[in-house]
């Protein structure tokens, strides 16, 4: 008796890893809203210590940055948030940022997202979302 | 190649060498081929040596090694790229004829070439945008032991190759993993890889192709193949491709070492040359 629903379990269990599966979002991939969260504060930690990238952050208010960009992460990632900032080539306007300074801030990135212990495939992911706007960041 | 040499040295002193950047992405200056290009261990790739962007220089050195059953290839020097747009590289290959040499009576003896190299990248970036990265590339090569390759039927001690390369990382297009393709078109007259001189009872000139793919398994290391055509210009030594399986990888901008199972196919009559080959660069 016990066999028999060991097999019936067994069987139920087989259905539903045949069942087409929900493929997880990029979103829940980096870990949702408290994922997203902690790569936030992980980048802004890897910005500080970043002699290249910490200047530029000398006069932004750090606390509207980051929900800023949580949001913009979110979205990107198919979250459930809306970024309501300016489009990326107005928030770059006037800053001069160079392909090296750009690059440093990918760098960045995955440092923090290493941090949060993010698989490589899915910090691809994301770094492929994000990288058609390196054209309305740079030389601005 | 000495007023080269001189160049280069001039470079690596000047204040602009100095302030060489690092501003490009790890492994994005590839490695160095053994005729002293950027790019795979075999073939010249798009990218530009060492990681200066737009508003940079970068400059590498390397070294070599690479050990068959008959032979033994060793290779070194060095490039500077000006502004990720010009390349200029300067390479010694050295080919240790092993078993020939004992053969012939010559134990010890070796071929040596110098290659000096001038790359220019047209358009594109390797990582970023839809199109690939482009360059076109010369390689002057002289020949400094011309004995052998004369007798093996070899028309002239030098030539030069000329070659496109475009070069594209897709993120994530390997399952998930950033995949590195480059297809390289090379004209050239060089009996394996100039060593044995060039053009021949066969041929002169001839239009090549080669190609690499390569996977990231993290910004750090890379896996990949490699596959280069020969011109087979000489009837006393017949070649065929060369090609390796390599994994290169980078522990930061200042360093990697490259391992690869590499094949020539036959040289100068001995067959199927096959061996390990190991290669350690160096970037400011």
């Amino acid at each position: 008796m016990q066999r028999l629903a060991t097999l019936v379990a067994l069987v139920l269990l087989a259905a539903c890893a045949g069942a087409p599966t929900h493929e997880p979002t990029l979103y829940e991939q980096l870990g949702g809203r408290d994922g997203i969260a902690a790569i936030s504060d992980h980048l802004l930690d890897a910005f500080a210590r970043d002699p290249l990238v910490a200047p530029t952050f000398d006069h932004v208010d750090i606390r509207r940055f980051r929900r800023y960009f949580a949001d913009y992460l979110c979205q990107t990632a198919d979250g459930p948030c809306r970024y309501t900032g300016d489009p990326m080539s107005e928030v770059h306007r006037g800053m001069h940022i160079d392909e090296a300074m750009f690059n440093a801030v990918v760098q960045d990135l995955i440092i923090a997202m290493d941090r949060e212990h993010i698989p490589v495939r899915v910090q691809n992911r994301l770094l492929a979302r994000l990288a058609p706007q390196r054209k309305h960041i740079i030389y601005r | 190649m000495k007023t080269t040499f001189a160049m280069l040295a001039a470079l690596a002193l000047s204040p602009a060498v100095a302030h060489a950047g690092d501003g490009r992405l790890l492994a994005t200056g590839g490695v160095t081929e053994v005729e002293g290009s950027a790019g795979g261990g075999l073939v010249p790739w798009a990218v530009l040596a060492g990681y200066g962007t737009r508003d940079q220089v970068g400059a590498t050195a390397f070294r070599t090694r690479l050990d068959l059953p008959d032979y033994r290839l060793d290779a070194w020097g060095a490039a500077f790229t000006w502004h990720n747009r010009v390349e200029l590289s300067v390479a010694r290959d050295r080919f240790d004829l092993g078993t020939l040499g004992r053969a012939i009576g010559l134990p010890g003896a070796a071929l040596r070439q110098d290659v000096t190299g001038a790359k220019l990248r047209l358009a594109g970036d390797l990582v970023y945008g839809p199109w690939p990265q482009l360059a076109v590339g010369v390689q002057r090569k002289r020949l400094l032991d011309f004995t052998i390759p004369r007798l093996v039927g070899a028309r002239r001690d030098r030539g030069t190759d000329v070659y496109l390369a475009a070069s594209q990382v897709l993120l994530g297009a390997a399952g998930g993993y950033n995949l590195l393709w480059n297809v390289t078109l090379r004209s050239t007259a060089a009996n394996q890889f100039g060593l044995l001189g060039f053009g021949g009872d066969r041929g002169g000139r001839r239009l090549v192709g080669e190609g690499s793919l390569a996977v990231l398994l993290d910004p750090h290391v890379a896996v990949g193949a490699e596959y280069r055509q020969k011109p087979d210009h000489l009837s006393f030594a017949r070649e065929s491709r060369a090609a390796d399986l390599f994994v290169a990888w980078f522990p930061d901008k200042h360093v990697s070492l490259t391992a690869a199972y590499v094949t020539l196919g036959p040289v100068a009559g001995l067959r199927d040359q096959r061996g390990w080959y190991l290669s350690l660069q160096g970037s400011l």
